[in-house]
């Protein structure tokens, strides 16, 4: 079945001036893969996977202009660069690739926390060649899933951001690896099971014609009844993924077991895909469904976003804050796109991009401090500043951009939220709204604990000596903290970018 | 019209050094602070060539100052109508705020050049001080109110950074996050604050949210109005709301308690950002807002009174009871703050009821001329001596002759005594409360002989009582060397007790006043007598138990007992606090927060996995690996298919 | 008495019931082994049967028993090679012996 629907009606359909073919960016992971399997040496291994992974990086901001540019020169289609590749002609599947805003955006983050996650990387010494191969794999997964608009594709690219982790963590991990993967890996599966019966129920509820291509579903009207067993199945799914409460568990042991990158990777890319997927494919596609579930899903927003707070206070383990304030922020995720409304969503989704570039640089941070002190725990550290400035100033940045510091993107994204949520008239909104600017003060108090009792106080003897970051360790610092710069002094280029796909989601559930 | 892109340079200079600075600390480790002053130098040049420009030029249209916007950029847009705009607003406060800023900015720049030397940090010290000063630039000439609030935090931040300079000392740590953490509460207020107001009109340009506001019959305010929460609308909900971050901000009673730990940053931060310009954000803020306070909320007004006056009186009290020259000063601060305060609180919109609204801003302007004098000369006595504590004081004024006369004219000012600039404002301040709430006034005047007291104490013990210091040599750590009076530091005191001195002559009505049109305050010589006596008074029973060494004061405090402990542990708030904090947040929320997650969310999930075991275990026995055991299992179940294909089916 | 299909049938039955009772009592491999045989010549035998009588004119009866004495033949080697081995390593070819591959 041909399968080329476009937007809305309002869209017009002209002769692209900006092309951009969107399997070089699948195709650059692949082929940076393929080479790190071929490479010899350790250090060709790691080279090749940084060039690789700047050209990626280069690619996304290519794909950003070229975007804008296209959408600038009056193609209003939801999709852009849209193609079709047929994969079994027989049930439907095909290659269907296409990006809208929101998707480029994520497919941003994907690129800078690659580059940054390849860069901190640089001292693995076990197995460095798998190691690499499965960082790339991981960022091939992330790609694929941002530019699929056929289900199947999407779910096989869910599944290919999936199996690196648990290799990631059960090889590479510390602590209690073995357990912290498999819990990782059991859950995110019981995710993705969901997500495969949902997929199959909206497959089959279609009749004759069967299709699993994302804009050909978003056309049909599915039958309220279906769409109200479908949307918990296809929002707990995609919400496991991004730490919605109670399913939440795997976030605190996952990052904590996981290698620095692999923490990177977990919270800056994997969380988010789910947070897309609530997005893109359960309140796109049933609509209907998700407004009937909008107050379900704002309390267990609110809930993530309050009690991850008041739970991370107590956190004395640098990794396991981080892990439990990236439950609180996700809930700010969930809560834009529980909302409903183009700005809240629009929220939602700067606040993957912020979350996914902080909660980066925050776990790499937190792995400089690591290799140096090795120790993880907040008490045992003290008065860093004097000997790893760098790092600290580091350490700094992140902490006040999760605490929602104007000038960094976190605040663009949390208040976007609040507005967003502000905008639905009704007590029950408001409060939910009320609790969530609560948290903003609770996570001060535990970002404000754990970096000062990191960075300041007075020095402990035996760390007079420790050395500040490295090259490639600055460099990786460096990108991360520039992307959130940028977000936080400069939103409007993200804001436009995002802003009319969430428009046109927001325009399907309006109706 | 004023040139945007000139008025844009008074806050992007701090913003420069603060970039260049920071970013190249170790390059310009020497010359950061001639660089940072010099920038500061530019800045404040432009500020005043704005204000003279605003003020005698281009801002006056038919007798009413008007509200210029030269520049804004849409900076991030949430809905129709709904956006953050960086702009900025010239109107006469903020046009004042911008002289006062980079002023002692400047003032305090030049100081730190001899305080601060031979800091190791020094280049950081200069990037954060034009971070603060770029940032407090940036709040003062908002046009929209969330630009405030991103400035606000901006501010907020370089105060935490600043006051935790000293990051090795533990003291500094706790007291910047306290102050971080405890505004930041109240900026909790301020968020929603802005949530409901900009909800309710639509809109977050200050001035179109003020006139939409403010109109009777425009339907944004019928709306606000009529919609209500516990019977109280939403107008009147936001605008207190906002005025909790004002007076988190503004160390208002009882988001007071992070002012006075503040004082563990160097002193010329304390003079620059916790005496003369952020604390005052919060009274700035009111009085950005002011007319939809006065118009639409009178209610909240009388509460920005009451919170203003109760906390000007309760730090009066504290004050008499520290012995640390800068919590005295810190406390000080809070008690005229609240006087700015309750001015407002007890002004009305235009007309002669306005005088509150003129009096607190005058008092703004000469309280951060006297307030940032009296810091700095207490800088430079900690500077000589290396302490904090009025014990270690004494007889100095033989040491310190400059500081000591510099310090004598901000006293005198603070105390209101004419013809010193305090004297003006505070008159003025006095005078709309007495008119409006006689209430407010007979505390705000006992609150004001009670700030003489005080002040005078400090100035006794700090200059005369005894020369404890001529006798031994140094209790100082560094090694003995007294730092005299370098020229470096002696400029800013000098300049500043001019302005002390001489600020309280500006005929500040004529160009500050609620509503644009000039406002002749008139001097009422009858009505200053009794604050003036009651200045007097409080210097005399200072001098009378300070003077000297004496055991009278001693006496006095043993006699007064209970109440005596009470305000020297500043009424405990702080105790109440740490208890709310440590005892119920941390322990009542937090923890059990925290366990419920480890045992029973994350129990749920272990319990599945460790049920799916156990089963597992159970049943793995069938696995026996004997090959004839299976083929067994295989015959029954074919059989048992067969049988139920042929009977079921 | 000309033999009929059921008596084919009989002879069949009796043959595959011989070979799974081998099957599962012997515990050496080379009579399991042969039990198998029997049970596939059962097989055979009805193929054959059920192709004479009922289907005369058609021959897939007996390609399917041709079928599988190859495959039988084949199994056959594959499964005296496994015995072989097993026999080298556990010095046995009872099949109690081999019971490694459990849980």
């Amino acid at each position: 079945m041909e399968s080329r629907v476009r937007g809305g009606p309002q869209s017009t359909r002209r002769n692209a001036k900006y092309k951009m073919n969107l399997l070089y960016i699948i195709g650059l992971p692949i082929l940076t893969a393929i080479a790190v399997l071929a490479s010899k040496t350790r250090s060709q291994i790691r080279w090749i996977s940084f060039i690789g992974s700047l050209a990626q990086l280069t690619l996304a901001l290519v794909l950003v202009i070229v975007f804008r540019n296209e959408r600038e020169a009056g193609n209003t289609s939801q999709m852009l660069f849209e193609q079709t590749t047929k994969l079994f002609p027989s049930l439907s599947i095909s290659f269907h690739f296409g990006v809208d805003g929101i998707s480029v955006a994520m497919i941003l983050l994907t690129a800078f926390v690659v580059v940054a996650g390849v860069l901190v990387s640089w001292n693995v010494e076990k197995m460095t060649k798998e190691f690499y191969f499965l960082l790339i794999l991981l960022g091939l997964g992330a790609y694929g899933f941002f530019i699929s608009l056929d289900l199947f594709i999407l779910f096989f690219f869910l599944e290919v951001a999936v199996i690196p982790k648990y290799l990631l963590i059960g090889i590479w991990g510390s602590g209690k690896k073995e357990y912290s993967a498999n819990k990782l890996a059991l859950m995110l599966m019981t995710g993705s099971a969901l997500v495969l019966i949902a997929m199959l129920g909206i497959y089959f509820a279609q009749g004759n014609v069967r299709s699993f291509d994302l804009m050909h579903i978003a056309q049909l009207h599915i039958a309220p009844e279906l769409q109200r067993i479908l949307f918990p199945l296809f929002f707990v799914g995609f919400g496991v993924f991004t730490a919605i409460f109670p399913l939440h568990t795997w976030v605190p042991d996952g990052h904590s077991s996981a290698p620095t990158a692999g923490s990177m990777f977990l919270a800056g890319i994997s969380m988010k895909l789910g947070g897309y997927g609530c997005l893109r494919v359960a309140t796109w596609l049933l609509p209907e469904a998700a407004k009937e579930y909008s107050n379900i899903v704002i309390v267990l927003a609110s809930i993530a976003i309050l009690y991850g707070a008041f739970a991370t206070m107590m956190q004395k383990d640098l990794k396991y804050i981080n892990a439990y304030s990236s439950i609180s922020h996700c809930g700010f995720v969930l809560l834009g796109i529980g909302m409903l409304t183009t700005t809240a969503m629009t929220g939602a989704v700067m606040q993957m991009v912020s979350h996914g570039l902080m909660t980066a640089l925050f776990f790499a941070v937190i792995g400089m401090i690591y290799d140096r002190t090795h120790t993880r725990m907040v008490a045992d550290m003290g008065g860093l500043m004097k000997v790893m400035p760098f790092i600290c100033t580091a350490l700094f940045i992140v902490g006040l951009c999760s605490l929602g510091l104007p000038g960094f993107s976190g605040f663009i994204a949390e208040m976007t939220v609040f507005m967003g949520s502000w905008e639905k008239a009704g007590l029950f909104y408001r409060v939910a709204t009320i609790i969530a600017c609560m948290s903003i003060v609770v996570t001060a108090v535990y970002i404000l604990r754990a970096v000062g009792q990191t960075a300041m106080g007075p020095i402990k003897e035996s760390y007079n000596n420790l050395s500040d970051a490295k090259w490639n360790e600055k460099l990786a610092a460096g990108i991360l903290i520039l992307g959130i710069v940028a977000i936080g002094v400069y939103p409007s280029w993200l804001n436009d970018l995002i802003r009319p796909g969430a428009e046109l989601i927001f325009q399907r559930i309006a109706g | 019209m004023p040139n945007a892109a000139v008025i844009a340079l008074i806050p992007l200079l701090p913003l420069a050094g603060f970039l260049l600075l920071g970013i190249f600390k170790n390059t310009f480790r020497n010359s950061s602070g001639i660089i940072g002053t010099i920038l500061l130098l530019a800045s404040a040049f432009i500020a005043i060539y704005v204000a003279y420009g605003y003020f005698f030029d281009y801002g006056k249209v038919n007798g009413v100052y008007q509200k210029l916007i030269p520049f804004q950029h849409v900076w991030l847009v949430f809905s129709k109508g709904v956006s953050i705009d960086m702009g900025i607003m010239l109107d006469p406060i903020s046009v004042i705020m911008i002289v006062v800023v980079t002023f002692v900015s400047l003032m305090v720049h030049i100081y730190s050049l001899g305080y601060m030397k031979g800091e190791k940090r020094f280049s950081t010290y200069y990037a954060f001080l034009g971070l603060f000063t770029f940032s407090m630039l940036g709040l003062v000439l908002s046009s929209n109110i969330f630009q405030i609030y991103i400035f606000w935090e901006g501010v907020g931040v370089s105060s935490f950074l600043l006051i935790g300079f000293h990051y090795d000392r533990p003291s500094a740590v706790a007291a910047c996050k306290k102050a971080f953490i405890v505004t930041r509460f109240a900026d909790l207020g301020f968020l929603i604050g802005i949530l409901i107001l900009s909800y309710s009109a639509g809109t977050l340009d200050f001035n179109t949210l003020i006139q939409r506001l403010t109109t009777p019959g425009s339907p944004e305010l019928q709306n606000a109005v009529a919609s209500s929460f516990l019977g109280i609308s939403a107008v009147a909900w936001g605008v207190v709301l906002v005025f909790i971050g004002g007076a988190g901000k503004s160390a208002m009673f009882p988001l007071h308690i992070w002012l006075p730990d503040a004082m563990e940053g160097p002193t010329p931060v304390s003079a620059l950002i916790h005496a003369a310009t952020m604390v005052v954000a919060g009274v700035f803020l009111v009085a950005r807002l002011f007319p939809v306070f006065a118009i639409t909320v009178p209610g909240g007004l009388n509460i920005v009174a009451w919170v203003g006056v109760i906390s000007a009186l309760l730090a009066a009290v504290i004050a008499c009871t520290q012995t640390d020259i800068k919590r005295v000063l810190a406390y000080s601060t809070m008690s005229q703050i609240g006087f700015m305060m309750f001015g407002l609180g007890v002004a009305t919109y235009g007309g002669e009821g306005s005088l509150g609204y003129t009096a607190s801003m005058f008092h703004l302007f000469t309280h951060a001329m006297f307030k940032a004098l009296l810091f700095l000369g207490a800088g430079s006595v900690i500077h000589y001596i290396h302490s904090n504590e009025m014990k270690d004081m004494g007889g100095l004024r033989k040491h310190l002759p400059i500081t000591h006369i510099t310090f004598l004219i901000a006293c005198l000012a603070i105390a209101g005594i004419p013809p010193f600039a305090g004297f003006f404002s505070k008159e003025e301040i006095l005078l709309a409360a007495y008119e409006n709430n006689p209430a407010v006034y007979w505390i705000a005047l006992f609150t004001s002989g009670l700030t003489a007291f005080y002040m005078f104490r400090l100035y006794f013990r700090i200059f005369w009582n005894g020369p404890s210091l001529a006798a031994s040599p140094s209790p100082s750590k560094g090694g003995g060397a007294h730092h005299g009076e370098s020229f470096i530091m002696m400029l800013p005191l000098i300049i500043l007790a001019i302005g002390a001195a001489a600020a309280g002559f500006i005929p500040f009505g004529k160009f500050v006043s609620s509503d644009g049109t000039p406002l002749e305050t008139k001097f009422h010589l009858q009505f200053s007598i009794l604050p003036v006596a009651l200045g007097l008074a409080g210097i005399l029973l200072a001098i009378w138990l300070y003077k000297k060494q004496s055991t009278r004061a001693g006496k006095i405090a043993a006699s007064l007992g209970k109440l005596y402990k009470t305000a020297y542990h500043k009424f405990y708030i702080d105790e109440i606090y740490l208890f709310i904090t440590k005892k119920v947040l941390f322990n009542l929320v937090g923890r059990p927060a925290a366990w419920f997650d480890k045992n029973v969310v994350d129990g749920m999930v272990n319990l599945t996995g460790n049920t799916t075991a156990a089963i597992s275990e159970r049943i793995k026995k069938l696995q026996s690996g004997k090959i004839q055991q299976y083929a067994i299992y295989f015959l029954v179940a074919v059989i048992g298919l067969a049988l139920i294909f042929i009977y079921v089916f | 008495m000309e033999p009929g299909l059921y008596h084919i049938l009989f002879v069949s039955a009796a043959l595959f019931f011989i070979g799974v009772y081998g099957f599962f009592t012997r515990r050496n491999l080379i009579t399991m082994l042969m039990s198998i045989e029997l049970i596939l010549n059962s097989v055979n035998l009805n193929f054959v049967a059920f192709n004479k009588y009922l289907w005369p004119n058609r021959m897939d009866g007996l390609f399917f028993v041709i079928f599988i004495i190859a495959i039988a033949a084949a199994e056959a080697a594959v499964a005296i090679a496994i015995i072989i081995n097993l026999y080298r390593s556990h010095q046995s070819i009872d099949v109690e012996k081999a019971e490694e591959m459990k849980y």
